[in-house]
């Protein structure tokens, strides 16, 4: 059974099995623009909740992604280093980033749910 | 460059309403509220413009006419000549210039365009186009190096449009046959009747895309009427600022405030080619004496193109390495190049290090990139080229 959380900073964080599937969210690509490159950490590194996680290069500028929660990079989307626009094509779904192997599923607790997301997205515009 | 005007509220360019009916995002820049990109997105909008025709407000530019009450083009020209390092004086009739002013260092103020009008009884006038964040200072200093007997006109009633792409000329032809041979950097002034409203403009065959294409001069209540016409074309999308910026970077023409500025010098930024020979052997204009020993010894640093080997952007500000690891350089500006496929950059390095070819290292953040010099313009210019 998955479940998927937001954060603020316009990630996405499916969880199952205590491994988190992370991207960012289609509003995010949507501000973005034309996402020309990504940037993804090895496998093994260990992340805290917060760090930046990843880079999103659009035609405008470069984008940090924060790691949702604390754990080990256990896998990162190649497909991406092939084609970053995918992530404007399907950024909450193909378009993942990479996986973490939760170290402190108490950490999902501060993130939003699907409706708490589409919520703050609204108050920010 | 878009700080200059400080927190000044932002200026509008005549279509400025037209911009947000097409769903434009409007950005701050240069003091305008100008048009980054439309709804068909910076990528997009850039390979349009490759293969068929852009158009793009750019009215935010400063214009104006240098008009000497003695009828001679020579009055106002050889006073330009004091501010710039162009050939002027030679000038023929609707004949264009890319120039620069420069400061006693003979450091760059800013780039402009000079033209010498074509049209009948007004071939002694002079009409300039200078970067918008700079027009108030470039405008103040033109007219103090006027003689008393030239009037400068800023001509804050007229919009600038330019028509960009392979389809430009099919495009305004339909509008105007006679557009279709006129030779790349020179003008016209002629009326045009778009949907049964006259209006003047002031075409010229030249742009900031390396493509072939126009930028128009019109009255500024005529040229939403003139840009819906030209946009209802099927070859024709609005192109924004965004890709602007990109189409110029791949075609290797500097931008103000970035890769040319009050510290760099036309012969490092590769800018020797604009300066004309009797100004190179004679002087008369500001540094001339710091760019004249450029020219003779050569700059120890030069403006080059970059290409980073990856697939990772450099941006602006990246520092550039030697490959024993020496900081030898700066990129000035730096991106996706979506014609080229990959990243793309131009960046000052010392002079030794700018041969084409020459492997360099970019620092990305934190990590050092490899990349290559490699010659200007990344997508080969499109110019027109009069057939013989």
């Amino acid at each position: 059974m998955s479940k998927t959380y937001y954060t603020k900073e316009h990630e996405w964080i499916m969880v199952e099995d205590g491994v988190g599937t992370i991207g960012i969210t289609d509003h995010a690509q949507e501000q973005l623009g034309d996402i020309v490159f990504v940037e993804l950490p090895e496998p093994g590194l260990e992340v805290e909740q917060g760090d930046e996680a990843c880079v999103v290069e659009s035609v405008k500028a470069a984008s940090e992604v924060y790691a949702p929660i604390s754990g080990e990079v256990v896998e990162a989307n190649e497909a991406l280093g092939e084609n970053a626009a995918l992530v404007n094509e399907s950024a909450e779904t193909d378009a993942w980033f990479i996986k973490i192997k939760l170290s402190n599923a108490d950490e999902l607790e501060e993130l939003m749910d699907k409706a708490g997301y589409e919520e703050f997205v609204e108050s920010e515009s | 460059m878009s700080d200059q005007q400080g927190d000044s509220p932002l200026k509008r360019t005549p279509l400025y309403d037209f911009h947000n009916k097409l769903n434009a995002k409007m950005v701050p820049f240069a003091g305008y509220e100008m048009p980054v990109l439309y709804p068909l997105g910076v990528l997009k909008e850039h390979l349009h413009v490759r293969e068929k025709a852009g158009l793009f407000d750019v009215s935010h530019m400063g214009q104006a006419f240098l008009i000497p009450a003695d009828g001679e083009f020579k009055t106002a020209a050889h006073a330009l000549e004091t501010l710039a390092p162009g050939n002027f004086a030679i000038l023929k009739p609707g004949r264009q210039r890319y120039s620069q002013l420069l400061n006693d260092e003979g450091g760059v103020l800013d780039d402009l365009m000079v033209t010498r009008l074509g049209m009948e009884g007004h071939e002694h006038w002079v009409y300039v186009v200078v970067n918008a964040a700079c027009k108030t200072r470039d405008f103040a200093l033109i007219e103090k190096s006027m003689p008393d007997n030239v009037e400068m006109k800023i001509l804050d009633d007229m919009a600038l449009i330019a028509l960009q792409g392979p389809k430009a000329v099919d495009v305004l032809a339909g509008f105007a046959p006679q557009v279709a041979d006129m030779a790349f950097m020179s003008s016209l002034d002629l009326p045009v009747s778009v949907d049964e409203q006259e209006m003047w403009m002031h075409v010229s065959r030249s742009g900031y895309t390396g493509e072939d294409g126009y930028e128009l001069a019109i009255k500024s209540k005529d040229v939403e009427t003139f840009w819906r016409a030209l946009e209802a074309h099927p070859d024709v999308e609005a192109i924004g600022l965004g890709a602007r910026d990109s189409l110029r970077l791949e075609a290797g023409l500097c931008l103000y405030g970035h890769d040319i500025d009050e510290t760099t010098t036309p012969i490092e930024a590769n800018l020797t080619w604009s300066i004309g020979k009797r100004r190179r052997e004679n002087g008369g204009f500001p540094g001339a004496e710091k760019i004249l020993a450029q020219l003779k010894d050569g700059p120890a640093r030069k403006l080059v193109g970059i290409k980073p080997e990856g697939r990772a952007p450099a941006r602006e500000g990246t520092k550039v390495f030697s490959t024993d690891g020496a900081e030898i350089g700066i990129v000035t500006s730096g991106g996706y190049g979506p014609s080229v496929g990959g990243p793309v950059a131009m960046g000052y390095v010392s002079t030794k290090h700018s041969e084409a070819g020459t492997a360099l290292e970019l620092e990305v953040r934190g990590k050092r990139l490899p990349a290559l010099v490699q010659p200007l313009p990344f997508v080969a210019h499109n110019f027109y080229r009069k057939k013989k």
